[in-house]
């Protein structure tokens, strides 16, 4: 049959299962947009196409799908760049389609041209320029391929309006990738298999180090084997969270720079680490020279270029970390490691850092207090929760924990303010059952806050607790440690919230006292349609423990007047 | 250390950004690039000499590889290959050393391409220390304008290059932990 580009696009689109996308339209994207009179797929119209990229960034990672963006030319995909940056930096698998000015004014700076693929070359996977329409079905097909398979990123299409508009003969059927460089697959030795069950069974002081990847390559069972077999304590990071449940005995929690002081020292007392798809990011390792000195170190990585990159390693198992899980199981011995075990136990009871949990109600409201009682108000249920960056992001990660994988979506490697309320709204698209709540710092919310309408518009309850310190906090507290408190543009104004929310149609409330949190929180949970509660809380407190960029993993700065110390917590 | 590197990507529009691109955003040395046609009209080969230690050689092999249209990648370098630069040199040669520029060309096996009224324009190929030396010896008399190709690189032997080693496990090597001063220090 005889089609234009635009309707073999939505097509295409739809074999490759998707039945939503975010956008906003345009000029040179328009014949997309009129074609969509033809699909079944839902357009949710953004209020900025940066919201659009972390939608479909948070459809991504609640549901492990391909999430998809559209936008024009020119402004529209520029506007995109920080979202795919920051899927990029994450391994978050989107698809982004730009519409182009037509072919024949490629180069003449035309109306709304921008040379999109040259700009976003270094922070996609790999991206396309479709001329033509008989080019689109295959390349939409190859986009989801790279988008999703390997370690995850994003892809961008730019398609000229004159491939959208001409036609050429579709057959509807699906047409397989040609890439006959990429290479997904690559799976490790038998030696080399053979010499990580040796480093393991020898080892007598071993850590796993949890990232990301097992969520990614869906290996939650066979780590807990993993670790359960052999007894090895779990550490994660910021983006592996919920790929070990934190009620496991095992479970150590977050590590790095505001991970947990008894983990950081493990880690640096350690005579193995065992990485799961993790890259040793420098929020993980600390000062280089001085990281985890006499462990010998395994890497199980999908990526090559990841191996040896900030780490050097003994053994690095390349592939896809389920199936080389499942390759080790088999041979992995039984161990106990009473000892070690008994030795990290010991630690955590030396060094607590969940102090500020047991403070009595001293009239101040807490982050973590707010975001604790979120978490025992939730528990059970099948909640996500999205943060935006920051000291509220931090504090999510040591207070609310994740017992589940894509419970916790989080801009961890770019670390983009503003992703927490667009990508909350692709997360309730992808998992409408979901109870979604976005935890949102007063500086970051207001730069995204305008997608509080797209929300509405399409009737999604997306929760937003907004963590008003009235500061950009994270950065006040690098002056107020780094920089003699010198708190130069990081006091905040913000407006009122509350009537801002109303303004959008959204029920909101301030709470400033402990005692408001759990009432609050119940209502909002009953509440039929979205809520946005603006927690006042205390101005200038600070994220405990930290390792100062540079230093070394267990030097870490510890809150100055410890309050009562216990690891009795919950 | 100079690493040489044997690229085989696909022949499409932007191919030569991708992998230009890679070396700027990773930091990599490029000492010289050349691309050209294969006997395979759908590909294009690159040879493309990096100045790396060898952790960084293994690094940016990985990361070649990581570009979608790059379907093979070779470090050839201390491998048994021939490689060949080209250059043509353009010469001061007047009354007085017009004989002697001819005689040392000759040594070289350099050929004259161009005759001028005071020039002498010769073309050489070669290894590039060979194509360097020659260089050296005639500076003394005026080197007037030079240009080189950059270096072209296959493997000896029966076996095609991109056969060679296909089926060789790509190393992951022992890198050395990078320097400290990586650590970001923003927030
Ligand atoms: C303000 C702030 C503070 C932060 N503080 C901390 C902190 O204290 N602690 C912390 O941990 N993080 C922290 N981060 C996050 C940090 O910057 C990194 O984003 C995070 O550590 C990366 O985690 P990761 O390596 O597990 O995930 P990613 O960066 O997503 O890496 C995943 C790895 O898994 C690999 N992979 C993918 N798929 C597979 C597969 N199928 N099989 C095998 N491997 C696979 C990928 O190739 C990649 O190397 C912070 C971020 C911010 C913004
Ligand atoms: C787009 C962007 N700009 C700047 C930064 C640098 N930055 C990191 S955290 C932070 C402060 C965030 O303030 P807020 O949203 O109020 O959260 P808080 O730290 O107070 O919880 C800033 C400015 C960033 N991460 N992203
Ligand atoms: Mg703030």
């Amino acid at each position: 049959m005889i089609k234009t580009g635009a309707q073999i696009l939505w097509e295409c689109l739809e074999q490759q299962g998707v039945t939503t996308v975010f956008g906003y339209p345009g000029g040179a994207i328009l014949p997309a947009y009129d074609a969509l009179k033809y699909s079944n797929i839902h357009h949710v119209l953004v209020r900025h196409e940066q919201g659009a990229t972390h939608m479909a960034d948070g459809y991504a990672r609640a549901s492990g799908r391909v999430g998809v963006a559209v936008a024009t030319s020119g402004p529209g995909a520029t506007n995109m760049v920080t979202g795919i940056a920051t899927a990029m930096l994450d391994s978050s698998p989107i698809v982004c389609i730009t519409g182009q000015v037509g072919s024949k004014l490629i180069g003449s700076d035309a109306f709304q041209e921008t040379d999109i693929t040259g700009v976003t070359l270094p922070i996609t996977k790999h991206n396309y320029l479709v001329t033509h329409a008989s080019e689109v079905a295959r390349t939409i097909s190859e986009a989801f391929y790279v988008a999703s398979s390997g370690r995850p990123g994003p892809v961008l299409v730019d398609i000229t309006k004159d491939a959208q508009q001409s036609t050429c003969e579709f057959d509807g059927k699906p047409v397989a990738p040609q890439l006959p460089g990429y290479r997904p697959d690559l799976s490790p030795t038998p030696t080399e298999y053979k010499q990580a069950l040796e480093l393991i069974h020898s080892a007598k002081r071993p850590v796993i180090l949890a990232g990301h990847g097992i969520i990614l390559s869906g290996a939650m069972d066979e780590v807990r084997q993993f670790a359960e077999r052999n007894n090895i304590p779990v550490g994660l990071t910021l983006l592996g969270l919920g790929a070990f449940p934190a009620s496991h005995p095992l479970n150590l929690g977050m590590m790095g720079m505001h991970g947990e002081a008894w983990l950081n020292t493990t880690i640096q007392e350690a005579d193995l680490l065992i990485a799961f798809g993790m890259r040793f990011d420098d929020r993980v390792t600390g000062s280089l020279k001085t990281y985890a000195p006499n462990a010998k170190k395994i890497h199980i990585e999908i990526d090559r270029a990841e191996v040896n990159k900030n780490v050097k390693v003994d053994v690095a198992l390349v592939g896809d970390l389920k199936a080389i899980l499942r390759e080790l199981l088999p041979k992995l011995k039984s161990q106990e490691r009473r000892e070690w075990l008994a030795y990290i136990d010991r630690l955590k009871g030396d060094v607590a850092v969940r102090d500020i949990q047991n403070l009595p109600d001293n009239g101040h409201l807490y982050a973590a207090h707010v975001i604790n009682d979120i978490w025992r108000q939730t528990l059970g249920s099948d909640t996500v929760i999205v943060t935006d960056v920051g000291q509220h992001q931090m504090w999510e990660a040591q207070y609310f924990k994740h017992e589940h994988p894509r419970t916790l979506i989080t801009s961890g490697g770019l670390g983009t303010m503003g992703f927490a309320l667009p990508a909350a709204i692709g997360v309730k698209a992808a998992r409408p059952e979901a109870e979604v709540w976005a935890v949102v710092g007063d500086g970051g919310f207001q730069m995204t806050m305008s997608e509080m309408a797209t929300m509405v518009q399409e009737n999604l309850k997306v929760n937003i607790a907004i963590i008003n310190n009235g500061y950009l906090g994270m950065v006040r507290q690098w002056q107020e440690f780094f920089y003699d408190r010198n708190y130069e543009a990081t006091p905040l104004l913000s407006p009122n919230f509350v009537k801002l929310a109303d303004a959008y149609g959204i029920r909101a409330v301030a709470v400033t006292q402990r005692s408001e949190v759990v009432p609050t929180v119940e209502m909002t949970r009953k509440h039929k349609g979205p809520v946005l509660i603006d927690f006042q809380v205390e101005q200038e407190d600070s994220v405990y423990p930290m390792v100062a960029a540079g230093a070394a993993l267990h030097e870490m700065i510890r809150r100055p007047n410890p309050l009562e110390e216990t690891a009795a917590d919950a | 250390m100079l690493n040489t590197f044997v690229v085989y990507v696909e022949n499409k529009p932007g191919v030569l950004t991708r992998v230009a691109s890679l070396f700027r955003r990773r930091a990599f040395n490029i000492d010289s690039l050349t691309v050209g046609r294969t006997e395979k009209p759908e590909v294009s080969r690159m040879t493309i000499v990096v100045d790396a230690d060898r952790d960084e050689a293994l690094r940016v092999e990985a990361n070649l590889y990581k570009l979608v249209n790059v379907t093979y990648v070779e470090n050839i370098t201390g491998k048994s290959s021939i490689s060949r630069d080209l250059a043509m040199i353009k010469v001061s040669a007047t009354h007085g050393t017009r004989s002697d520029v001819l005689e040392l060309a000759n040594v070289f096996r350099a050929r004259v391409v161009d005759v001028g009224p005071e020039t002498l324009t010769l073309e050489i190929t070669g290894p590039e220390a060979k194509i360097d030396t020659m260089l050296e010896v005639l500076r003394p008399y005026g080197i007037l304008e030079m240009v080189r190709t950059g270096v072209v690189a296959m493997r000896r032997g029966g076996l095609k290059t991109d056969e060679a080693a296909v089926t060789a496990a790509p190393e992951t090597g022992a890198g050395t932990a990078a320097a400290d001063d990586n650590v970001s220090y923003s927030v």
